[in-house]
């Protein structure tokens, strides 16, 4: 019931259809979980699986970080209350009319005016956590976008109202929204952690 | 609503970090044994009166069990009657008792079940912590830190700078806040946060995320509740005394980050110049409800006042419990849901309103929250807690609270020492009251009222 050799599992889309190739899941040997006398309380129930999830419509964000571009996306249904608003995090649909956004290239906003509107420093993490400790999140503000972005600070200490600008995982991308990280405004680019740069 | 929902009866069991000495369905039958005994039935004679089931269980991954709830069913023997599971994160309970009222106000049932649980001791804590975040958006939250906390401390972090203005008074208000409940749990015996700490516990305690300290937040739990509501017919024939009932609910963006702007919706006791001066007084306090207020608990309280008469909760109400996750969370939630207009939260706790007895006077609070301990000092056993509140409302309304507390037998049973100061927390004459069951950043809030028969309100606010 060993793990080693085993082939991580990999994807592939054909005809419209994922297909499958390598491991997805790894065997392991449950094991007893006893109390203090020795009475058996229950079992452990390994579990190593590979999940696939599915972008659609939002690929196009996750696609353009490692391009170093930030896709936000805009309502252009004259008819709808929220004609013109741009989102970010991207929506794939106006959450008031359901019309299909127009995608917006919104790096430039986001190199000029991005603010911090609030933060988070903390040392604890969860299981399967790949940011560097402590971890520190900032709320972006955007001029002309009606919402505020989460996203991790990798260098500096976030303080609400500074300066900050983006980059980019354009090396070794993990096309999540970990390939997206805040500095503050003036940081060197040798600052920057590896993999990291401020344009593709 | 169509018809008059009453709550017959509720019951818990024993809330611990872990309870490796019994199944999840033990503890629902724990639960509902407590809630049969409660109006000298035996589990029997009570079952024969359900019509529809209610479970409420936040995270099947916990118990790597899909379909968990048709388990509890099955070994409540509740086959063949119809019955669903209820998920809303942290709100769970509530929403599952919301189910269950809706079900029996439409007439469908004559009375229903609410039965929540979760068990979170059956994964390392780094992986609870993990299974947690995966209740914040896979894509764009969920990656960062794997870590929920982390997503909720920044609206902390906004509302203690801008609410809070980084003062130590504020922070020692906080701190209160776990005292309180830390304090009050020490006299529930089902609670397992119960501890006698101090204000400076609280300060010296380890930092989770500035401001946020260990004590500062709620905790992980074991454990089940239920509740059995029922039409008025049914209800007086299961009991003398049954409760009346109602339940509002509201949501907002799982994701913070999507949160726009609007103006404030206001409660029947607000006026419409009364924020005017908000952000003068409160520099950053601009964006409503940004990242500091928590829109679905003011739109389950508005429903929720709306539906039965509540024209102003700290006058109206006589007992409350909240959903404390975080110190800083609880303050917020005065405000949401006008214990407090939006700014002042603070001082529901300095004037000592929030008290059992006021700490200043000597008299009793004029509206004392988390009797039971709350989720800091009791549990939040997630797909119980909502319904655990509700119960201890119940419980004082029908002047019950100390019977089903003091209990020396039930202290034993739950291998639990009474302490000697022990108190009645007994809230004397409590005519209604209101739970509020909450889902982390507030994608999911209910607002449930209980009303004694003998003081029910019509929806102008008359008696």
């Amino acid at each position: 019931m060993s793990n080693e050799g085993y082939e991580p599992g990999k994807v592939k889309v054909k005809n419209n259809a994922y297909k499958f190739e390598g491991a997805f899941h790894h065997i392991e040997r449950n094991q007893p979980i006893l109390n203090e006398k020795g009475d058996l309380v229950g079992v452990t129930n390994p579990r190593n699986m590979t999940y696939v999830h599915t972008y659609g419509g939002e690929a196009v964000f996750f696609e353009n970080l490692s391009k170093g571009k930030i896709i936000a996306s805009r309502c252009d249904n004259k008819d709808c209350t929220a004609f013109g608003s741009i989102f970010m995090p991207f929506r794939i649909h106006c959450p008031d009319c359901l019309s299909r956004n127009t995608h917006v290239d919104i790096t430039d906003i986001a190199k000029t005016t991005s603010r911090v509107h609030t933060f988070m420093i903390t040392e604890r993490t969860g299981a399967f956590n790949t940011l560097p400790k402590p971890i520190k999140f900032v709320n972006v503000e955007f001029e002309g976008v009606v919402t505020i972005l989460m996203g991790p600070m990798l260098f500096g200490r976030p303080e609400i109202g500074m300066k900050v600008v983006p980059i980019f995982r354009t090396k070794d991308p993990t096309y999540t929204i970990l390939d997206l990280g805040w500095v503050p405004k003036g940081t060197k680019e040798s600052d920057l952690p590896e993999f990291y740069t401020f344009d593709a | 609503m169509s018809k008059p929902v009453y709550m017959v009866t509720g019951g818990m069991s024993k809330f611990g970090r872990a309870q490796p000495d019994k199944r999840t369905e033990e503890l629902c039958i724990d639960a509902l044994t407590e809630s049969a005994h409660f109006i000298d039935m035996s589990p029997a004679e009570l079952k024969k009166y359900i019509h529809t089931a209610y479970y409420g269980h936040f995270a099947d991954h916990f118990g790597d069990q899909l379909l968990g709830e048709s388990v509890i069913h099955d070994r409540l023997g509740l086959d063949p009657l119809g019955n669903i599971g209820v998920k809303t994160g942290g709100a769970t309970g509530g929403s599952t008792i919301w189910e269950a009222y809706k079900t029996v106000a439409s007439g469908y049932s004559d009375c229903t079940l609410a039965m929540g649980w979760e068990r979170m001791d059956e994964v390392p804590t780094d992986e609870g912590n993990h299974l947690i975040s995966s209740a914040a958006d896979k894509d764009w939250e969920t990656p960062l830190g794997h870590i929920y906390t982390g997503y909720y401390a920044v609206m902390a972090q906004r509302y203690w700078k801008v609410f809070g203005k980084e003062e130590d008074s504020f922070r020692r208000t906080m701190a209160e806040i776990a005292v309180k409940n830390r304090g009050y749990g020490r006299m529930n015996p089902h609670a397992h946060g119960g501890k006698d700490i101090s204000v400076e516990d609280v300060i010296n305690s380890p930092v989770v995320a500035y401001p946020l300290r260990a004590y500062d937040c709620c905790l992980m739990s074991v454990g089940a509740a239920c509740v059995l509501l029922a039409d008025e017919r049914t209800a007086y024939k299961m009991c003398d005394d049954p409760l009346r009932i109602d339940v509002g609910a509201g949501s907002h963006t799982l994701r913070v980050a999507c949160r726009r702007n609007m103006e404030i919706p206001l409660l029947p006791h607000e006026t419409k110049d009364q924020y005017n001066d908000l952000a003068d007084r409160f520099p950053g306090s601009e964006r409503y409800p940004g990242f500091s207020g928590f829109l679905a608990a003011r739109m389950a309280s508005y429903y929720a006042y709306n539906m039965t008469g509540i024209h102003d909760p700290t006058e109206d109400l006589d007992v409350v419990e909240l959903h404390d996750a975080f110190t800083i969370s609880d303050i917020q939630t005065y405000e949401d849901i006008g214990i407090r207009p939006y700014g002042d939260g603070r001082t529901y706790v300095e004037s000592g309103d929030c008290y059992h007895t006021n700490p200043h006077t000597g008299e009793p609070g004029k509206l004392p929250a988390n009797l039971s301990g709350g989720l800091i000092g009791n549990m939040h056993a997630v797909g119980a807690t909502g319904i655990m509140q509700v119960v201890e409302v119940g419980q004082h309304l029908w002047n019950r609270w100390r019977e089903m507390h003091a209990d020396e037998e039930k202290w034993a049973r739950f291998g639990r020492t009474k302490p000697k100061d022990w108190k009645d927390l007994q809230v004397k004459g409590a005519k209604r009251g209101l739970a509020i069951s909450h889902a982390g950043v507030g994608s999911h809030v209910t607002a449930t009222i209980l009303q004694h028969p003998d003081h029910v309100l019509d929806r102008r606010g008359s008696q």
